[in-house]
């Protein structure tokens, strides 16, 4: 079995997730298992890729919030990648809980090892009860369709879900917004294969230059913004709501943007300077 | 307080009983099954709840309160006899207990009812349907049994009724589905799942059922315990081994090499959680389980121990 980092267990401990004597929390997460899997996504996210964070402060310490940021790469790295940030780069680290594809319960192991990391099936239901027992929600509004996107469209933004805007609303919890960079430099999906995906019970298969959707090692960034707060129940008319989900995406767009100038200076340091960092 | 118990005879039944007279109140019995032992102070009646002489006991009696456990919950029994047990049975005690002047009503039924699936959420409210009726033709009964003892909230207003849906039961008296499923010394499981099952000690649930004779509580209420563990979990705790099988194997395994014959549907329960949320009960009669998870399994395993190697 993999052997646990003790800099990971010793942040675990600092998680304010209520495990009991056997190392589960009232939703099955299991102490263990996010203990083998932040050893491993600490080594993807500081050596394999080198993910920078900025703007982490802008995550509450404490209390629900909504994660929301942009898709970027054909499979889940994106996820991965800002549940790491929280872990990581947070004092005390936070345990993001992403809003798993439906899809994804049916499949054995893999249904079991998102549930004891924290992340379920994105229904509403758990959602609204996540954020009432004050845990951090992460939420990609442009779902499956975000992850399709294609190498050169991978700084656009398709069109955003509405859902968590009337959760975020009902459950009054501030949004954080993110924009996630790189995943289409290391994922740089040319095509999706549908029927191909169909065949293995998922929505699509990334195709790569190289074939197969195995991430490089890219620079990855991630960039959160301030806190944002709408005001009002969750039942407001969908023109109302549409026009609070515009204003996220657009402020999630001007953080690509902000990343993205930054990735062009950092690039052209590098080749400079020839620093690494 | 005069309190008829339909069901009496179960393991469950039994123990409600002893509760409710220890309250100090007058237990009546109804049940086919005979109850050998039964305390001085319970009057039973070895009667079919369908039949006319049940009907004797409630114009005779005049009970205030009735607890209706009179429900064939395991799946050895697919017969038609089951059916109708627990329709016509359920129909039977709700048309007495508003013919002759019942208060208060209690049907004790279970969380299966949500169902078990890849889409359901954890931790369900009160207010959703169950799914588990299309998957599971064997709980078609129960659920049925559970809505229509519902349809008494409406049906007739004056009649104070309690539907409670309790999760698995554990404990010394080694009865209930998951008592059952932990029997062997080997307990199979899907590979590659392991769900969140949700069980309370016993004595807790005849406390649950005594406390809502006492606040007389109306409307729909989830029972749950302490907080659910993974099914490994418990049958690590309780002492057995966990045989993780392909599906496939798994399916063909049932009833054979000693483990736990199952019908179909019960598999997506094996697979996916169910667990629910009992906020509800606790906040109309601060009921707190007495027994934790440990304990309760502890009180398993010390009632079940395995056969020495």
């Amino acid at each position: 079995m993999l052997k646990t980092a003790d800099d990971v267990n010793a942040r675990i401990e600092r998680l304010e997730i209520p495990f009991n004597r056997h190392g589960y929390d009232p939703y099955g997460i299991s102490k263990k298992d996010i203990s083998r899997f932040f050893t491993l996504l600490s080594i993807a996210y500081k050596r394999y890729f080198t993910v920078e964070t900025f703007g982490a402060s802008h995550v509450p310490p404490r209390g629900r919030a909504m994660l929301i940021g942009n898709h970027s790469g054909g499979v889940a790295l994106d996820a991965a990648m800002v549940v790491g940030s929280m872990f990581l780069e947070l004092d005390p680290p936070r345990l993001a809980q992403g809003m798993a594809e439906k899809f994804l319960s049916i499949i054995p192991f893999a249904s079991q090892w998102l549930a004891r990391c924290g992340q379920f099936s994105g229904l509403p239901e758990h959602a609204i009860r996540l954020l009432e027992d004050e845990r951090l929600l992460m939420v990609f509004p442009e779902g499956a369709r975000g992850t399709a996107k294609l190498y050169p469209e991978r700084h656009s933004l398709v069109d955003f879900g509405t859902g968590f805007m009337r959760l975020a609303l009902q459950t009054k919890s501030p949004i954080i917004p993110f924009a996630f960079l790189g995943g289409g430099d290391a994922i740089p999906t040319i095509m999706n294969a549908y029927a191909l995906g169909k065949l293995f019970g998922v929505p699509y298969f990334p195709i790569t230059p190289y074939l197969l959707p195995i991430p490089r090692p890219a620079k990855l960034a991630i960039h959160y913004g301030e806190p944002m707060v709408f005001e009002g129940t969750g039942a407001e008319d969908d023109e109302t709501i549409a026009s609070y989900v515009e204003k996220v995406k657009s402020r999630i767009a001007e953080l690509i943007e902000i990343g993205s100038q930054r990735r062009g200076e950092r690039v052209r340091t590098l080749t400079a300077g020839g620093s690494s960092r | 307080m005069k309190v008829l118990i339909p069901g009496i005879a179960g393991q469950l039944g039994r123990l409600v009983a002893e509760r409710v007279l220890a309250a100090g109140h007058r237990v009546i019995g109804i049940d086919r099954r005979p109850w050998v032992g039964a305390p001085d102070g319970v009057s039973l009646h070895e009667v079919d709840i369908r039949k006319r002489a049940a009907e004797d006991v409630f114009r005779r009696e005049k009970p205030d309160a009735v607890v209706h456990m009179a429900t064939v919950t395991h799946l050895r029994d697919k017969s038609d006899d089951r059916y109708r047990i627990n329709l016509g049975g359920t129909r039977a005690v709700f048309d007495h207990c508003h013919k002759y002047g019942v208060k208060h009503v209690i049907f004790v039924g279970r969380h299966t009812y949500y169902g078990a699936a890849p889409d359901s959420p954890l931790y369900h409210t009160e207010d959703e349907p169950p799914m588990a009726a299309t998957q599971f033709p064997e709980l078609a009964d129960l659920v049925a049994a559970d809505l229509y003892a519902g349809s008494a909230l409406w049906r007739f207003p004056k009649l104070t009724t309690t539907v409670l849906r309790f999760c698995y039961t554990l404990g010394p008296s080694r009865h209930g589905t998951l008592a059952s499923y932990l029997r062997g010394p080997r307990v199979p499981g899907v590979l590659g799942f392991d769900p969140l099952f949700q069980f309370m000690h016993e004595n807790d649930v005849a406390r649950a059922i005594s406390l809502t004779l006492e606040k007389r509580i109306r409307g729909v209420f989830n029972v749950a315990g302490p907080p659910p563990l993974p099914l490994s979990v418990i049958i690590r705790e309780t002492g057995r081994t966990a045989v993780p099988l392909p599906e496939f194997v798994f399916r063909l395994a049932l009833g054979r090499f000693g483990f736990p014959p199952l019908p179909e549907g019960a598999i997506a329960h094996i697979k996916y959680p169910i667990v629910i949320d009992g906020r509800r009960f606790v906040e109309a009669t601060s009921f707190a389980p007495l027994f934790s998870e440990d304990e309760t399994m502890a009180a398993y395993l010390k009632s079940a121990p395995l056969p020495a190697k």
